[in-house]
């Protein structure tokens, strides 16, 4: 608990903090309970890269220097004792100010030139990993451009774009191995993108044709694939984050090599399943990342109608969860944060927080013209000057890995492949009518199978009251 | 006599258990060993064989650690340990998102909510999240393995937040099941197949039930079949209908009304969602007359539900509109009890119990019987007037 004594005994100055510490405030944690589960080493680490090494302790966890300024009136050698431990007391009365004077600072790899800024904490790329990151966040670029006009031209029913947040959606991917499973909010698909979806499935999905796996039964971009361990996404906010802690809980029960990752907005911490989520997951001791992307807006909330906390990361430690804000808009940022996290998380087996800082540079979704409660000017800022995929694509350039030929060759045959697979996705037949009725239960029940008969008969008795192609 | 069988002094008979009725029971046969328990150690039994049968089953919620509230969990931890049996924080949704977690990975989770007045924090994971989790996805992912079980129904000295009934907002959720035991014997057996059933069942014990019910229950691992009625009383003038405590009370009203020469016939519904109308329906053909009874508010229980089926699909057997006896549409009153619970006088006088069509009726009126049977053959020949005649 960051504890901040004044060294003043009046009280008005009391209330004035006394800070020295830029780090992060994390102390290391000897009383911790007696843990169900002894740590275990890794034994294989699968990653995309293995000619990567680490260049830093996998636990960067600082700790804390000793900022507790002993007060006069303390007398630490006296503690009480109470239910939850030891715990010294002070006769000054003294309240924790509602914020640090400091906000806490933002980890990044890159500066906005996507030059390298020093010799820090990261864990270098090659480049095989770097290019195909490049290459995948370019990708996630032109896949929401073309279905978003999509949308536009009244194909598909709806979509939500990623536009500003490629940079967390590719490399949180690319940190993780293929059994972490992802449990995403809906600004995710990137990750599902690196884990091996094509645009054909992405596609199939948003037509919810006869190929969709989620068989037509959801609005576009709720994808879900269990081979890729991407749970389905649903619509309600921070359900998933419950529902994480168990799933790491399970992994951990197996023994397996894996975590549970989750994502959730700014918005979405609001929730009382945010709360719920990450005490649960502190708790239970569970290997889940929950990351948060902190894009500034919900719908049309904005973040300061959202919370007065200094953002997400603060939230961490009230549930005693290790967390750390990174630049979300820094490729190389959150691929060591993620990673680094992720190791934490499975060699530890605890949950980790992660607040990635970015912007929502498109609408909320389709529905949505945020023009009306935002500034043009703003959102052409972030696209045009804090871009994460030029910002990344400089590094890549400075280092000889890409080149403007590759680039429009990307760009191009990723369009054609889209528009390719949209025209194919429109074509595919739909799903046939018994699908309205599978899988509510594992066997269909009694009383679907009578409805089944019923509409069965009704359409087609008045075909012209319901859409074509359904075969019956 | 209404107090002395009234429900705050009586001693229990578990329904269908004795008074001649044929029982028409899936569990044991005789020669297997039984063993007199309550409810709470019905289920603790239930739960012990569940957690003993598949190593991935786990049971969490508050206060389940020491065997909980009701003592539905002792044991269950110092024999399958800490990892698998624990206490959560205080939270019904992160109990069932959690939940939801480890049953999507496969395993069984058997969740406890401590009173049913609590699991409405749990509604948008159940509703939104653990219900359509199989379908939302095309089946690549589902949540079977969840098992929501949780106390419910009045206890004599509640109120408002240790009585409630909210069986019916469960129902009306496609992709849940809703169980709902009426013994410790039954009770056990529903359990197991609720855990077992690869669907997420809400499971509502009445706590009313815990202490009182005292059963002879199969010692050994058996489970009872979900979504089968069972009609625990046969008779021929009436069905009645119901599910849990309430079922012992119904059962009072039938000796009671077995006393004035009406046959009744009682069914235990167990799963309400989804709920076996086959049985309802034959049973009703059979005796013309439907009395519906539950603890929950009148408008909108789930009575609503199975009056409007029946309705629909007995309507020109029936004799008399269908009945139903249940709980007044206010939040559950402590010192009100009493007069808010649907007794056993209340279903005795309402109006399918009070005048149904007597045997002697038939002695006297023999044209008339005649015309009776001859309108059953001929349904559509049946008038107005003779349906008069016979109320």
């Amino acid at each position: 608990m960051a504890m901040l004594f004044a060294r003043s005994r009046n009280l008005v100055s009391s209330l004035r903090q006394n800070l020295g510490l830029s780090a992060i405030l994390i102390k290391r944690n000897h009383s911790s309970p007696r843990p169900v589960f002894t740590n275990y080493q890794l034994s294989s680490r699968v990653f995309l890269d293995p000619s990567t090494s680490f260049r830093h302790e996998s636990t960067a966890v600082e700790t804390q220097p000793d900022l507790v300024q002993q007060s006069d009136h303390e007398d630490d050698a006296q503690e009480l004792d109470f239910p939850g431990g030891k715990v010294g007391y002070t006769s000054e009365m003294k309240f924790i100010p509602e914020s640090s004077s400091r906000r806490i600072p933002c980890y990044r790899v890159l500066n906005e030139h996507g030059k390298i800024i020093s010799d820090r904490d990261f864990i270098p790329v090659s480049e095989k990993l770097a290019v195909r990151m490049y290459e995948q966040m370019a990708t996630l670029q032109v896949m929401d451009h073309i279905f978003y006009e999509a949308q536009r031209q009244g194909r598909i029913s709806f979509y939500l774009t990623s536009v500003g947040e490629e940079a967390i959606n590719i490399a949180s991917a690319a940190a993780l191995s293929p059994e972490d499973v992802v449990l995403p909010q809906y600004r995710e698909p990137g990750v599902l993108l690196w884990r091996g979806f094509t645009l054909e499935e992405f596609a199939n999905q948003c037509f919810g044709n006869k190929a969709d796996y989620g068989k037509g039964r959801q609005m576009p971009i709720h994808y879900g694939s269990n081979q890729h361990n991407y749970f389905t996404v649903s619509s309600p906010i921070a359900t998933q984050l419950p529902q994480a802690a168990g799933v790491g809980y399970a992994l951990k029960m197996e023994k397996k090599n894996a975590c549970a990752v989750t994502f959730i907005g700014d918005g979405g911490t609001s929730e009382g399943d945010f709360h719920a989520g990450l005490n649960f997951a502190a708790v239970m001791e569970a290997p889940v990342v929950f990351i948060c992307r902190n894009n500034g807006w919900a719908i049309s909330t904005h973040i300061s109608e959202q919370f007065r906390s200094d953002g997400i990361v603060v939230k961490g430690q009230a549930y005693g969860i290790r967390s750390i804000r990174v630049d979300g808009n820094d490729a190389l940022a959150v691929y060591s944060a993620v990673r680094s996290a992720r190791e934490m998380a499975v060699t530890e087996q605890r949950p980790v927080l992660i607040e990635a800082m970015t912007y929502r540079v498109g609408h909320h979704s389709t529905s949505d013209d945020s023009t009306k409660y935002r500034e043009a000017d703003e959102i052409q800022y972030w696209k045009m000057s804090r871009n994460p995929v030029n910002r990344f694509k400089k590094w890549v350039e400075d280092n000889g890995w890409w080149s403007e030929e590759d680039e429009s060759k990307l760009r191009s045959s990723t369009r054609k492949q889209l528009l390719q697979a949209i025209q194919a996705a429109e074509k595919w037949e739909k799903q046939p009518l018994t699908e309205l009725f599978n899988d509510v239960y594992d066997v269909k029940t009694k009383n679907l199978e009578e409805q089944e008969v019923g509409l069965k008969a009704l359409v087609e008795k008045q075909p012209q009251d319901y859409p074509t192609g359904f075969h019956i | 006599m209404a107090s002395l069988l009234g429900r705050f002094c009586r001693k229990l008979v578990v329904p269908g258990s004795a008074h001649g009725s044929r029982m028409i029971s899936t569990t044991a046969c005789d020669s297997e060993a039984v063993k007199s328990l309550n409810l709470y150690s019905a289920i603790n039994q239930a739960l012990h064989i569940a957690l003993e049968t598949d190593p991935r089953s786990y049971v969490f919620g508050e206060d389940v650690g020491f065997g909980g509230v009701f003592r539905c969990t002792t044991g269950l931890a110092e024999r399958f340990g800490k990892n698998r049996v624990f206490n959560t924080p205080l939270c019904e949704q992160g109990i069932v998102g959690f939940g939801i977690g480890l049953a999507a990975m496969g395993n069984r989770a058997v969740v406890e909510i401590q009173f049913a007045d609590y699991i409405y924090p749990a509604f948008d994971q159940i509703v939104n999240e653990a219900a359509k989790f199989r379908y939302r996805s095309g089946n690549q992912f589902n949540c079977g393995g969840l098992t929501i079980r949780a106390p419910y129904g009045a206890v004599g000295h509640g109120g408002h937040y240790h009585s409630q009934s909210p069986e019916a907002f469960f129902c009306h959720v496609p992709g849940i099941k809703v169980v709902i035991p009426r013994s410790p014997r039954e009770a056990k057996g529903l359990l197991l197949s609720s855990i077992r059933d690869p669907n997420p069942v809400v499971f509502f014990e009445p706590k009313w039930l815990y202490r009182q019910a005292v059963e002879e229950v199969p010692e050994h691992d058996y489970m009872i079949p979900l979504s089968q009625a069972e009609v625990i009383r046969e008779g021929n003038d009436i069905t009645l209908v119901g599910w849990g405590a309430q079922l012992t009370v119904m059962e009072q009203a039938c000796l009671d009304a077995e006393k004035e020469g009406i046959s009744c016939e009682l069914i235990d519904l167990k799963t309400l969602l989804p709920w076996d109308k086959e049985t309802v329906e034959a049973s009703v053909k059979k005796t013309g007359r439907l009395l519906i009874s539950h603890e929950a508010p009148v408008t909108g229980g789930f009575g609503a539900e199975i009056s409007a089926t029946i309705l629909e699909r007995c309507f020109l057997k029936l004799e008399a509109p269908v009945s139903r006896v249940c709980g007044l549409d206010t939040p559950f009153p402590l010192v009100f009890e009493p007069f808010y619970m649907p007794t056993k006088n209340k279903a005795s006088s309402s109006s399918s119990l009070s005048s149904p069509l007597k045997k002697k009726h038939y002695l006297i009126m023999g044209l008339h019987v005649w015309c009776r049977y001859w309108m059953q053959s001929s349904p559509l020949l049946i008038t107005s007037h003779s349906i008069c005649f016979f109320r």
